[in-house]
Formats: C-alpha cells, structure tokens, sequence
C-alpha cells in the first residue's frame, strides 16, 4: 500500500485525488494526455435517465478567481453512457468508476441508479442531488433535509454499489441535510457542489449568461468549501469527499486535514488539463513538507 | 493538443481595437488552417480562445480585438514576455472540397483564419476571391496582405467608409465553387442563406475548456449535439441548424 493510498467506502485508491464530475467529460479525452491510470478514480460526467442538451449558451462565464457554468446537465443519457462512454473509458482506465446521477424525480434517480448496478466496473455511485442549473431536479432535492433522505433511501434500495451523495452549499445548513442523508443510508458524502451566482455585460446590459445563474467554483470556493468539509465530516461518521477549488497539492491536504477522505478536482481540469496529474505528482512532496501522513 | 510555453515576439495594433501578435515556440500542433490555441493570462482564471491567422516553422500570428480586460490585457504585453498556451485546438478547416475558385468571406476578427487557409489553398493551386466585412473603414486589416497572397480581395463597409456599402452578401464574387467562413453570427447566417454553393463555417462561443471537457460550448447540429471547440468550431453547412 502506497503513502498516498486512501479507502473510500471499502475500495482502496491508489490516492486521493478524483477528477469531479463534469469538468472531465468521461475520461477518455484526458487519456490523449497522460496516462489516466495514475487518478485516484474519475467520476464521470452527471448521467440522467434520457439524454439532454443542458441549457441554451452561452453558459460559459468568468469571474475573480473561478467560473460560473449553466451547462444543465448535458449528457447523452444513461442507456448510451453505458453503452457507449463506458467501453471508451474502459479501453485507458483500469480501475473502479464513479458513476455521477443526477434527475427530475426519485423514479429518474432509481431507474439511472438501478441500471449503473448492473455495471461491474462502477465502484461507487455519487448521487448528484445538486446541480444548480435545473428546474424541478438536482439542487431542488438536495436543499431539503427530507427529499434528500427520500431519494437516499429509494436509490439505496436500488443499488449494492456504495451511495455517495453529493451535496449542495446553497442551504442554510449543510451539516442538517449531511446527517439527514447519512440517517438514510448513504455510504458517504461529496461536497461541495458549485454555489449559485450571475454575471451582468455591462456592454448589453443583461445576464452574461443565457441561463441567468450558473454555479460558481475555481479558487474563489475553496475556502467556504473546506469550512463546509471541516463541518459535516464533524457531523458524520460516514466518508466525506471534499471538493471545491482545489488546484495544487497544498489545497488538497488542506482538505484532507479539513475532514476529507478523498479530494474530488473540479474547475482546475478546464484551465490546466494537467491538474490532476500534477496534484497526485507534487502530494508526496507536500506530505513530506508538512509532515502529513494519509493512512 | 500540447501545453506549451510560448515567447512574444511583438505585439502591436493592427486597426482600430485589433492587435498582431506573433508567438515564438512548438508550433507542431497546429495541423489546419482554422485552428486556436487557449492563452492563459496572468491573473484571468480562463483561458482566451483565439484562432490561428499564420504559422512558419517556429512561430504563430494571432490577431485578436480588444473586448474586455482580458484581452486588453494580452494587447498591453511586450516582446519577450512568456505565455503558457494549450495549442492544436479545434477540427479546422477541410479544403478537400473547396473546387477550382473558392470565396473566402471574413467578418472583423473572423478574418484572421481565413489568411492561413488562403496560403493553405493557394498551395493546392486554387483561385481565390475573398471578401472582407467590417463595421468601418477604420476597423480594416489584412486586405492587403491577401492581395499580396494573390487572391483577388473586396472589401465592404456598413457605413460604405470604404469598399462595397453594407454587408458581405453585397461583395460576394459572381462566381465560386465553394465558401469559407468566420465571423459575427448575423454575418454567417445571411451567407448561409445567400450562398449558392456547399460550404463551412467557423463558429465562435464562450468557452470554458477549449478542448471538449466541460461541454460549455456546445451547439445543435443536424448531426446532434456537438461541442464548438473540439468538434469545431469549423462546421459543413449541410450539419448546420440555425437556432435564432
């Protein structure tokens, strides 16, 4: 067992380091790279019951040290993500998958859920009940303490793969929806999602966004994210993944010491597609630096 | 796609807004006319999409217009200065089906690809017509350096400041074989329409990535869903749904 190996929900990683889902496609695109191998695991791009386009562009804008996005979920759709992302996947990375899922009702998160069961090589499923950029889903569950336990509960009942439930920041208390989804039998947490924010052209005067709002992550989080970390894994006896503007070593021990049983690598990907690589590269420097051991 | 450290070679005002820069290092990825590279900049989280105007052995020239604090930014960066660039992004043209006598047809900054596809065509032996769309007489830049390339150039104003008066469908030759295209949406989309012929159109979007991963960009097509940097930003006009 390496110096940088950490269990998550009784699968060991290699290290801690995961790319966070939507801002590494679905793997394979990185494999032309650097060998993909070297990740703790990926969690793959927010996967629904039926494909979607996501939200109209541009949904793409900038700000102080990170980015808003209102993408909306676009994906092709779990039938074709197995059928067909998968097997890309499979072809350059050789360990357990993260499956991220995300719907419009429970039945959409069971029916996604019970479908990435039959997949031998998913290792965990990360149940994303907060995207902030669509309506009558996503974040909508997982800003009340008693949906988030009730879609916990019936995804529970459709899987054997770990549960890990993703959480949203926009709520006035994390810890309470933490404890409610670990009470129905969520096998770990990952948070933070991004935190809902807009931007105005000052040249048309309106949104620069086509969506209005989009969620803000990059640098400018990380600091809310780690106290929301430090938080919840006080709160809970279940694994936190922490995530959040991590972009460098440092940012991802800081994390670990915050709580973190994993780190997830969001923002960093869009603007150095060697981010992660770099991360895993530079952790056992840091860790020697600063005395820390993970295991 | 390769992230690489690039040196300025010099950096100057071209027209009104519109700035040359020519960039020193690997230049390798850049197969295609109609290419970019994504330029990180000193303290601007994203990086800036800009296409590919003309390459040699060991350099790059980008011209770009000032539209925000980023790109003022990268105007007020002097020679010798480094940038880290993500270079080879983006399909590129395809000159396969350009036929005998192709119009190339540019509006303000999307005129700068069209230059390294004229070389590009000129190699294969094509008679080229461009023409170029601006706003005023004092946005123009580059009719010259096409005529020098041998293609026979027009010009075309909105306030008729200089050239044809109005838009780039009042300027386009009798005859052509085919069209290449990159410039404002309103300008591409009445092209489209006026066309008589097959052709593509380089498309521009806000972009997070700029190499496909967080599907920011992405565009309806009669193909599906495809993302403008990386399975553009050139489109077939065949593929292509207007939205608006």
């Amino acid at each position: 067992m390496g110096k940088l190996s950490v269990e998550l929900c009784g699968i060991r990683l290699d290290n801690p380091v995961i790319p966070a889902s939507g801002t590494f496609g679905f793997g394979y695109e990185f494999a032309e790279l650097y060998d993909i191998n070297c990740l703790g695991t990926i969690s793959i791009k927010g996967t629904t019951r039926e494909p979607r386009f996501g939200n109209p562009t541009p949904r793409i804008a900038e700000c102080a040290s990170g980015m808003l996005n209102s993408v909306g979920l676009q994906n092709p759709g779990v039938e074709k993500v197995i059928n067909e992302e998968l097997p890309k996947l499979r072809k350059c990375f050789h360990k357990p998958i993260m499956a991220n899922v995300s719907g419009f009702s429970v039945e959409d998160y069971v029916y996604t859920c019970e479908k990435f069961d039959g997949v031998e090589d998913i290792g965990w499923i990360e149940l994303n009940i907060s995207c902030p950029n669509v309506h009558g889903g996503g974040m909508s569950f997982g800003t009340s303490a008693k949906d988030a336990a009730e879609v916990t509960r019936a995804v529970k009942k459709a899987t054997k793969k770990p549960v890990i439930v993703k959480l949203t920041p926009n709520v006035t208390s994390i810890t309470d929806i933490a404890k409610a989804v670990e009470d129905a039998g969520a096998d770990g947490l990952s948070l933070i999602n991004t935190l809902l924010g807009m931007r105005i052209d000052l040249r048309t005067k309106k949104p620069v966004l086509a969506n209005r709002t989009g969620g803000l992550s990059g640098p400018a989080v990380f600091p809310v994210a780690l106290r929301m970390v430090y938080d919840v894994s006080r709160a809970v006896k279940i694994p936190v993944v922490g995530m959040g503007g991590i972009s460098c070593a440092e940012d991802a021990l800081e994390m670990m010491l915050a709580g973190a049983a994993a780190v997830e690598v969001g923002a960093a990907n869009l603007t150095d597609p060697f981010a992660c690589k770099k991360i895993i590269d530079d952790l056992p420097a840091a860790m020697e630096k600063y005395n820390i051991t993970l295991n | 796609m390769k992230d690489i450290v690039f040196s300025i070679e010099n950096n100057y005002k071209l027209a009104k807004d519109v700035y040359k820069m020519t960039l020193k290092g690997d230049v390798s990825e850049i197969k295609k006319p109609g290419q970019f590279v994504n330029i990180a900049l000193p303290g601007f989280y994203l990086r800036r999409p800009i296409s590919v105007c003309d390459k040699t052995e060991n350099s790059l020239t980008l011209i770009y217009k000032t539209v925000g604090r980023g790109t003022q930014l990268l105007s007020s960066l002097s020679p010798g200065e480094k940038l880290s660039v993500l270079t080879g992004l983006g399909n590129g043209y395809d000159l396969s089906p350009s036929g005998e006598r192709p119009v190339l047809v540019g509006g303000g900054v999307g005129t700068p690809p069209l230059y390294l596809l004229a070389k590009e065509l000129i190699k294969n032996n094509k008679k080229i017509s461009v023409v170029l769309g601006f706003n005023t007489a004092d946005e123009v830049f580059y009719e010259e350096e096409f005529r020098a390339l041998g293609c026979e150039v027009s010009v075309s104003t909105l306030d008729g400041s200089k050239g044809v008066k109005g838009y780039v469908t009042n300027a386009l030759p009798d005859n052509y074989t085919y069209f290449y295209a990159c410039g404002p949406e309103p300008m591409l989309k009445a092209l489209y329409n006026a066309a008589k012929t097959d052709g593509q159109i380089s498309f521009e979007e806000r972009m997070g990535c700029g190499f496909g991963a967080c599907v920011g960009c992405t565009k309806k097509t009669k193909n599906g869903y495809k993302r403008v940097c990386k399975d553009g930003p050139v489109f077939f006009k065949e593929e292509i749904l207007w939205e608006n």
